[in-house]
């Protein structure tokens, strides 16, 4: 990759994060909450997603992030309140925000049309033209620009970079002496080729600067000279390299402009108090400004003026930045607030100190990790056929090792997890656009959005939840009209819920619509043949029909959630995370899916068992209970088959060894164990092993990577002898087990009268 | 002099890329794959078998922490199940993006080669010799078989779950 697509693929990276920033900041404040700061963070995501668009020349993300920037420059200002409906706009236009930098990566196209529409809504929240726009010739209108002089373009309509050459803001330069400069070009400095902004660059490599622009000279726009030199800037700058470095920086251009260079003391900490007594007068100065003409740049000149004033008073950037213009007593404080947009943000960041690392770097270290736990078991099981005593000191300095590297573990993994924020962050956009497609009226609720899980994990969640939430909208929630009939409000809400419980996370997706119509969902299941015309089914089974492979409910086929996938597809996604998903519904109150995962896809607790010699793992989370049976209790049914009386119950029995191909055929039932196992597919079954070993944890190998799927086994572990062990797929096995048994009757098998 | 290794060199353009082989036996028959593709050699250790899978796949080892699946070459060329012994070897070989272990006899040498050298499996040769074998190779009076090792997986499953 060449360096330039490597910048270009981090400022992607940003942009993802920005957006994402943007989007939670717009829901904060159309939910009523957040305040300037908000709105600050709003304005940041949106300004900076522009400012790296023009690095890299990306025309249509720069334009329409310009006039976004430009709407939320007003409602910062306090001139366009943050009320639902623009927030509303917003949020639409944070979408087709993001709509652009996907386009901008190559990604997927912008819909051009919606683009211009929503343009055209963020100008009209402004209450009028673009403010850019000058084309009247009024005086404030001239673009406050380092560059107006090399601009022969004669086209106004361009963006106005301010450039904001700070260094760190930190008071760590107390003992720094400052100097003032006083720096206006003349007319042949810029015929000469020169730049102000380079010279500006390169002051900031000597020290921190705090830059003023004078425009006072700026004559009104008939009289502009485009040629000549109208400002002068003071540039404040903190160095303790002396007078000769700052003269040798302008050493090529002294003798076209006018420099002044005084030392103004050293920027002492000394200073700070005097600030506060300043702050007030500057947020005065800042939120007089004429709102008549409605002009943002005027606004932002006059602020910088009076930050230029402030300065003069206290010139101690250290004394400035540290004070946060909230500080300010009574007078509006968001004008003074706008003033610094980066010090709030400059102080969360430092609070919560990240760094960013390759993914890989961090799934090597969890595979190493991995490898030290089968090592330690393996030295563990070595030193306990050894014949040492436990209480020797091998042993207990083992013990320590073994707990050592179980933290090392846990640690570790922690790394690999995120919260779900990630994901839920994606919903709102999917119920507006969904809520809009069906025309009905829904509010996103989400809880828990900090509860963490591994980033495998979350990136494939992504995709039930979207399909959950899809048709929790599309088949949960009712039309306006009915609900407001049923005695409803309009409004319907889906509640995205996160949650730990006993080592596992839990996701509910749940809508207060109608609930699931059994009489329909049964009905369908007897037309679709998944049902026995007889068959008595409790509500909690009616309910789990609509998971079954070739159910869907959808009379129409829509072009939301029925796009030939059902809720089979989600389920069997989320089975292959190792999770479960259930339903509860609630005829006229909604329904809830909830969707049960594991933390990890590294680590799974297992009970290790033989079968016919062979060693194997069952995952812990499957098995209800494990029992030996007695003959009594074994019914054969069929050629081959056989039960399980477990209770009042009779529960399929399955021979692992058989169903795997390490024996033939039903072997002597009551020999061996049994793990009475709850599968997703098929309910209860019992599943015949040799015998138990233990219970462990083991590390989860993929059987994919260099080999394939194999039928009946979920993944390979290593275990204390270095041996290989698989690790079975109940659900696949019983599966497998009904396969063999010519068409099985339809589920729950456990209730209703068995096929084979 | 200068003639004949100009003349030498002439003929090793012509010849085309230089190649090193691996050759190793299956009972009586010299094969050997491409050295580039073999990451290490080992000794033999029990695998532990697959269920529901082909004859030739005798099961996975642990290689350092990964999961490799072992392909008894022999019984794959139809040769026959290998008696798997002490001195048995497995190569690792990169097949694509995956690692996979071959079982075989012994590993006898290592060859150097120009890609002219390698002659074209004879039209008589059974389906599964045309199958696995891309060419013939004739190395001091031994004929070495080429073995095609991206056909040595069994076929993927197109499911995609």
């Amino acid at each position: 990759m060449d360096p330039l697509e490597a910048i270009k693929a981090t400022f992607f990276q940003e942009c993802d994060e920005l957006l994402a920033d943007l989007e939670s900041g717009l829901l904060e404040l159309e939910g009523g909450g957040g305040d300037i700061e908000t709105v600050n963070a709003v304005f940041r995501a949106v300004h900076s997603v522009k400012g790296g668009a023009g690095a890299f020349g990306l025309e249509p993300l720069v334009r329409f992030a310009h006039v976004f920037e430009t709407t939320l420059d007003d409602m910062r200002s306090g001139k366009l309140a943050t009320e639902p409906a623009a927030v509303k706009v917003m949020l639409r236009a944070a979408d087709v925000l993001a709509d652009h930098v996907s386009a901008a990566r190559g990604q997927g196209a912008v819909d051009e049309a919606g683009s211009l529409r929503l343009v055209a809504e963020l100008k009209a929240l402004c209450g009028g033209p673009a403010a850019a726009a000058g084309a009247d010739g009024d005086d404030e209108v001239v673009m406050v620009d380092t560059e107006v002089e090399d601009d022969g373009f004669g086209d106004f309509d361009f963006t106005p970079v301010i450039v904001e050459i700070e260094g760190p803001a930190e008071a760590e330069v107390a003992a720094m002496p400052t100097w003032r400069i006083g720096f206006k070009p003349s007319r042949a400095m810029y015929a000469k080729a020169n730049e102000t902004a380079l010279l500006l660059r390169e002051l900031d490599r000597i020290g921190a600067c705090q830059v003023t622009l004078n425009a006072d000279a700026l004559p009104d726009f008939d009289a502009l000279d485009p040629e000549d030199s109208y400002f002068s800037w003071i540039i404040d700058i903190e160095t303790d390299q002396g007078e000769a470095a700052i003269r040798e920086v302008f050493e090529f251009v002294e003798d076209d402009c006018e420099i002044t260079l005084e030392a103004i003391g050293p920027s002492a900490t000394s200073d700070a108090p005097l600030a506060p007594s300043e702050a007030p007068e500057l947020a005065v100065a800042a939120a007089e400004p004429a709102a008549p003409d409605g002009d943002v740049l005027a606004l932002l000149e006059r602020a910088k003026l009076a930050a230029a004033e402030m300065q003069a008073a206290a010139p101690s950037s250290a004394a400035v930045s540290t004070e946060p213009p909230r500080a300010a007593p009574p007078p509006a404080p968001a004008p003074a607030a706008a003033l610094h947009p980066a010090d709030n943000g400059d102080a969360k960041a430092a609070a919560g100190t990240t760094i960013r690392v390759d993914l890989e770097r961090v799934d090597r270290l969890i595979d190493l990790v991995g490898e030290l736990v089968i090592n330690q078991a393996m030295l563990t099981q070595r030193v306990g056929e050894s014949g040492l005593a436990r209480s020797s000191t091998v042993s207990v300095g083992l013990e320590d090792l073994e707990h050592l590297t179980r933290e090392i573990q846990d640690s570790v993994m922690a790394i690999r997890a995120q919260p779900v924020k990630s994901v839920f962050q994606r919903m709102p956009r999917l119920v507006r656009e969904v809520a809009a497609m069906t025309n009905k009226q829904v509010r996103l609720t989400t809880e828990g959005e900090n509860t963490e899980v591994d980033k495998t994990v979350i990136e494939r969640l992504s995709d039930p939840l979207i399909h959950m939430i899809r048709n929790a909208i599309d088949h949960g929630l009712e039309k306006p009209e009915v609900r407001v009939a049923a005695g409803k409000p309009a409004e319907g809400v889906v509640k995205l819920c996160a949650l730990h419980r006993s080592g596992r996370i839990v996701i509910e997706v749940s809508d207060d619509g109608a609930g699931i119509n059994r009489e329909r969902v049964k009905q369908i299941a007897l037309d679709k043949g998944l049902i026995a015309a007889d068959a008595t089914l409790t509500d909690e089974e009616t309910d789990n029909l609509i998971f079954l492979p070739g159910f869907s409910t959808a009379a129409t086929v829509s072009d939301i959630s029925g796009r030939g996938v059902g809720m089979d597809v989600v389920r069997r996604q989320v089975q292959a995370l190792g999770g479960r998903i259930s339903i509860t519904s609630n005829p006229g109150k909604g329904s809830t899916f909830s969707l049960s995962l594991p933390l990890t896809l590294a680590v799974l607790d297992g009970m290790v068992v033989g079968v016919s010699g062979h060693t194997l793992v069952t995952p812990l989370t499957a098995i209800i209970e494990t029992l030996q049976p007695k003959t009594n209790d074994v019914r054969l049914l069929g050629p081959n088959g056989a039960v399980l009386a477990v209770r009042d119950a009779y529960v399929p029995l399955v021979d692992v060894g058989a169903v795997l191909g390490y024996r033939k055929g039903p072997t002597d039932w009551t020999t061996g164990v049994v793990l009475l196992v709850e599968s997703e597919v098929g309910g209860r079954a019992a599943l015949l092993v040799d015998a138990i070993q233990g219970q462990r944890q083991v590390v989860i190998k993929s059987l994919e990577a260099n080999y394939q799927r194999v039928e009946g086994i979920a993944a390979a572990t290593i275990l204390g002898d270095g041996r290989v062990a698989l690790i079975l797929d109940v659900d696949a096995l019983i599966d497998v087990r009904r396969k063999d048994a010519r068409r099985s009757a339809a589920p729950p098998a456990a209730r209703l009268p068995l096929a084979s | 002099m200068s003639n004949v290794t100009s003349l030498e060199k002439a003929g090793l353009q012509k010849a085309g890329r230089r190649r090193e082989l691996i050759s190793f036996r299956i009972g009586p028959q010299e094969f050997c794959v491409d050295i580039m593709s073999v990451r290490e050699i080992r000794g033999w250790t029990a695998a532990t078998p697959l269920p529901q899978s082909p004859d030739y796949v005798r099961g996975v080892i642990n290689l350092r922490g990964a999961v490799l699946p072992i392909i008894d070459l022999a019984a794959r060329l139809e040769l026959g199940e290998t008696d798997a012994t002490a001195r048995s070897v497995i190569i690792v070989t990169h097949i694509g993006p995956r690692l996979v272990g071959l079982l075989v006899d012994a590993v006898s040498d290592i060859l150097t080669i120009t890609e002219d050298q390698v002659q074209p499996t004879p039209d008589i040769a059974c389906d599964t010799v045309r199958e696995f074998v891309k060419g013939l190779l004739a190395v001091e009076g031994r004929m070495i078989s080429w073995v095609a090792l991206e056909r040595v997986l069994p076929e993927l499953e197109a499911e995609a779950a």
